[in-house]
């Protein structure tokens, strides 16, 4: 009965899809950190430069921004990312790149309602024993905006998850270029696309309900 | 640097801890703190009063640089109070402040929070930092309660905590910013008895509080605050029973009536 999925790599696929969502995350959450530290922070310049980033980044829609690290950055500005030439691997590159650059923009709001869920009394008091800025920030703020933020994050992990297929569109050979494969050579669609659908769901619907755990056992009382 | 000792020891000799000369202060078109002047010696508890919006929480804030004065000078045993900085943190330390609303660091256990400063703004190892805190825990009545987390404890028990909290710092001066407004009445007592030990013990105090009773048994000074002004300062009896200002008389006989 899955005789059509002889000769592809499904898993495979899936594989690259995992790696493009882990690669992704970690950095999104890496540079949505810091661009929600710089919004909240003292420095009128950085303030101005995250909330600019964050306004523009959202409001480009992720394929402009996927093509524009292929088209834009490599093939215009010659950015190869360490990349030997390999296409594949240069633009899976590209497309983490492209993921993190639009998916911490949506870290960075995440990140930032959860500080404002910290009571401004508790920055105040750390301020008052001596804590420098990045200390406040580093030691009470950010760890309970982080603890508040586990359920949001979660669903912008969802997000990049189904996002990653988009890298598709600079020829990352991960799960929906696979699809888009099977769709022109096979006849069976529906099977094809239930199983997509289906491997989807598997990466997603564990993130949910973990992070939704966890997310309740690290909550704040206050 | 001969010029800077000298200033020094004049400070020393005389006593003087805080001194603020007049200090001005805005909030857009408010002006909340008008020209004030106020000199706390070492050791010396200050009750500051008066009524809603006289400035008296911005005093305290000011005092610590939690808020930038406009204009004037505020200098902390001699020093005077730098930009912001590493100077700014180190100087904040040594000025203890307790808030209305407790502030604990949620996230930490109360030996924690008592801990934290220790270690980061101290630079003590934990081990010691560990035994002062329990020290300390166990000065203002909590040690039982050292692993528990903030939102376990009464409102009573996390003020004493928010107290050792900033005498873990070895602070020179504590202020107290209506410590036990929040406070059910039977948990009232509690904080003020630990505040009051600490005056006897001869912590430099400035407090704002409407408590009469704290006042007079533990301040050597009451300062009367009304519209960004410091309308009138007089020992605590002296005060509460004949105050010479109109604006107090009229204060203190609604408090008294409430
Ligand atoms: N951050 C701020 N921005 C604007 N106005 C402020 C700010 N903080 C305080 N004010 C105003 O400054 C005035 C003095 O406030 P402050 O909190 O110092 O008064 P207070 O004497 O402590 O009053 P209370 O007894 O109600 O605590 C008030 O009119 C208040 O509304
Ligand atoms: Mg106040």
């Amino acid at each position: 009965m899955f005789d059509f999925l002889q000769g592809y790599d499904v898993l495979g696929a899936f594989w690259t899809t995992v790696q493009l969502t882990l690669l992704a995350a970690a950095g999104s959450l890496v540079w949505g950190t810091l661009l929600a530290a710089m919004r909240v922070g003292p420095v009128p310049l950085m303030r101005g430069f995250a909330t600019v980033y964050v306004n523009t980044v959202r409001n480009i829609p992720l394929t402009v921004i996927i093509l524009f690290t292929s088209l834009g950055l490599a093939n215009t500005l010659g950015v190869t990312l360490g990349a030997k030439g390999v296409i594949d691997t240069l633009n899976f590159r590209l497309a983490v790149l492209g993921l993190v650059a639009y998916t911490s923009a949506f870290v960075c709001e995440v990140i930032r309602s959860g500080i404002n869920t910290v009571p401004v009394g508790q920055a105040e008091a750390a301020r008052a024993i001596g804590l420098s800025f990045s200390q406040v920030l580093r030691l009470v703020v950010l760890p309970q905006a982080f603890r508040s933020s586990v359920g949001p994050l979660a669903n912008v992990l969802i997000a990049l998850t189904k996002n990653t297929t988009v890298a598709a569109a600079i020829g990352v050979a991960e799960a929906a270029t696979l699809m888009r494969t099977m769709v022109e050579k096979e006849a069976q669609l529906i099977p094809i696309a239930a199983i997509f659908a289906l491997g989807f769901v598997i990466l997603t619907l564990p993130t949910g309900l973990i992070l939704g755990w966890v997310g309740k056992k690290v909550a704040i009382k206050r | 640097m001969t010029e800077v000792s000298v200033a020094k020891e004049d400070v020393a000799a005389t006593g003087e801890l805080v001194v603020l000369k007049s200090v001005n202060k805005h909030f857009g078109a408010l002006h909340v703190l008008q020209d004030i002047d106020l000199t706390i010696a070492r050791g010396e508890v200050v009750v500051v009063i008066g009524p809603s919006g006289s400035g008296k929480s911005t005093l305290c804030r000011t005092i610590n640089r939690l808020e930038t004065a406009d204009s004037g000078s505020i200098t902390i045993d001699g020093e005077a109070l730098p930009q912001e900085g590493k100077e700014l943190a180190r100087l904040r330390a040594d000025v203890g402040m307790v808030f209305q609303s407790f502030n604990l660091f949620a996230h930490k256990t109360v030996l924690e929070n008592v801990m934290l400063g220790q270690i980061k703004v101290r630079k003590a190892d934990k081990k010691k930092a560990e035994e002062k805190a329990r020290a300390l825990l166990d000065r203002v009545g909590v040690a039982t309660q050292a692993d528990k987390y903030p939102a376990q404890l009464s409102g009573g028990q996390q003020q004493r905590v928010a107290i050792a909290r900033a005498l873990a710092m070895d602070p020179k001066v504590m202020l107290f910013d209506e410590p036990t407004s929040a406070l059910d009445p039977e948990m009232i007592n509690e904080v003020l008895e630990v505040m009051q030990q600490l005056a006897r013990d001869g912590m430099t105090m400035i407090v704002v509080t409407h408590e009469m009773g704290f006042a007079r048994s533990a301040a050597n000074r009451v300062v009367f605050m009304a519209d960004g002004r410091i309308v009138e300062e007089a020992a605590p009896d002296q005060f509460f029973s004949n105050p010479r200002s109109d604006r107090a008389k009229d204060f203190l006989s609604k408090i008294l009536h409430h």
